[in-house]
């Protein structure tokens, strides 16, 4: 579980974040969403340990962060999976080296158990047989799944993936958030997605904070999220005409 | 004021760097292939400038000085001067300023634009020490590319002073042997050493302090070229006057 409390964080005279609270829980798909500008990847950043903040906690299952010493908060860092946006694999590497990475560099594993192990990851993401291609050999939805599969390769507690559909096609976005909630589920994961595709709300959003100005503007799941009548919520969400008619549904049902 | 900015950020990035050491068995890997990239990788060129270059020096000693009363061995005394003292240390480093240096800061630069230093540091592994330990070290094995430079640039002198008629290949032999000083060769290799660490750290703090996309690392490359070649250049002049001044 992650806790966050009064979170601020300025660039300068931009303040970005301003108080930001809320909750992730564990073995739950949660989903920070909102317009471009709103603050999200700042504050996934925070969470990340990438952006240091002036005022607030982060506190990873009781501990908070910026209390811990440089190897308490190595020790956290080892436990957290991240799946960036681009997806980062290192384009150096083959696929399967990818995947191995974090193995290499935190485990004292042997040769043959990170193979092992590998090879488990990347069937788990239905990638059997990509092992020994460059990542620039791999398109944008394979990219993402040996992404999950590097992140979660060392079992991680922590999982956290920055807009996973950006560049997806919409049947590969279904199976990606679908892999991540699977995942989120077998492992017991905190999973954190920072996302504004309204489709990966409806799927797999169990938890959803909409940020707006540096603010959180609402929280709840991806059932209520219909039903809100939070203005600022309603202007995002009912943007396009397939959701107004998603609303219209939920509400005839209510009735 | 952004150049102090830059040489402050610069010493602090240097000592960032041997912070949290990467694990030993990885950082042999990166090591080894970072010899290849840059030290391995450079001997072709290196081999061939120097050797025409050497070849070029002679010829241009030999047609300018046709007194007979100046001894025809100088044209080999000379010719191994320049390469020994200047060309093979500061020329050639200026060389792999563009082509070691531009390898580095785009290599890390487009690993900034496409998250891979921010997967790395959510890792928490010191990426710094990651990605710039493993060339500064490659780069200690940069003396022995001049060394071959030296060698094949004495060798062009001699080709070209033989093959070319300028003068005899004894007077060349007595003009490489004339009054060596082993601390020539000392001080260009305390030149080189110096170098190298530029060419590793300079072109590295360009590359992973730059923002932007694909355009800006085209210009992080550029402007790294461009400082790699104006600090060896003050370097030079200061080892030189410390060293032989």
């Amino acid at each position: 579980m992650i806790e966050v409390k009064d979170l601020h964080k300025s660039f300068g005279d931009a303040h970005i974040l301003k108080g930001i609270s809320t909750t992730f829980e564990k073995g739950k798909t949660n989903l920070i969403i909102g317009q471009s500008g709103s603050g999200k990847t700042v504050f996934l950043k925070c969470l990340l340990g990438l952006f240091n903040y002036e005022e607030g906690s982060i506190a990873y299952d009781g501990k908070i962060f910026s209390k811990l010493s440089e190897d308490e908060k190595r020790n956290i860092r080892a436990e957290i999976g991240m799946v960036f946006q681009g997806s980062a694999l290192f384009d150096s590497m083959t696929i399967e080296e990818n995947v191995m990475f974090p193995l290499r560099m935190f485990t004292k594993m042997a040769k043959s158990e990170m193979q092992d192990r590998a090879d488990f990851v990347l069937k788990r993401v239905n990638l059997d047989d990509a092992h020994k291609k460059m990542p620039s050999e791999a398109s944008g939805g394979m990219q993402k799944r040996v992404a999950i599969a590097r992140a979660i390769v060392n079992k991680p507690k922590y999982l956290f993936c920055d807009e996973p559909n950006s560049g997806l096609d919409p049947k590969t976005s279904m199976v990606i958030d679908n892999l991540i909630q699977e995942i989120t589920d077998e492992y017991q994961i905190t999973t954190v997605i920072n996302s504004h595709d309204m489709n990966s709300v409806m799927e797999i959003g169990e938890k959803i904070v909409f940020l707006k100005n540096g603010y959180k503007e609402w929280e709840g799941s991806n059932e209520n999220i219909f039903k809100t009548d939070n203005k600022a919520v309603t202007n995002f969400v009912y943007s396009s005409e397939l959701f107004k008619k998603v609303r219209k549904m939920y509400l005839e049902e209510d009735q | 004021m952004t150049y102090l900015q830059n040489i402050g950020a610069y010493f602090l990035m240097i000592a960032e760097m041997f912070r949290k050491p990467t694990k030993w068995s990885v950082m042999r890997t990166l090591i080894l292939k970072d010899i290849d990239d840059l030290i391995i990788g450079s001997l072709g060129i290196i081999a061939f400038i120097s050797f025409f270059v050497g070849g070029v020096i002679t010829i241009q000693t030999a047609l300018n000085i046709d007194n007979p009363l100046i001894p025809g061995y100088l044209v080999g005394f000379a010719t191994r001067q320049s390469i020994i003292l200047e060309f093979a240390p500061t020329f050639t480093s200026i060389i792999m300023a563009g082509k070691v240096g531009s390898f580095i800061t785009s290599s890390i630069g487009t690993m900034r634009v496409t998250e891979q230093i921010d997967a790395l540091e959510v890792m928490g592994i010191n990426s710094l020490n990651y990605l710039v330990f493993p060339k500064t070290i490659a780069l200690m094995l940069y003396p022995f590319a001049i060394a071959i430079g030296m060698f094949l640039g004495i060798l062009g002198g001699m080709a070209a002073c033989v093959f070319g008629g300028y003068s005899t290949l004894q007077d060349y032999i007595t003009g490489i042997q004339t009054d060596f000083e082993t601390f020539h060769v000392a001080y260009a290799f305390i030149k080189t050493f110096v170098f190298a660490i530029i060419l590793a750290t300079v072109p590295s703090f360009y590359g992973y302090y730059m923002k932007g996309g694909a355009l800006e690392v085209g210009k992080a490359s550029t402007t790294a070229f461009v400082w790699t070649s104006v600090v060896i250049i003050l370097l030079n002049y200061l080892l030189t006057d410390m060293l032989l001044g």
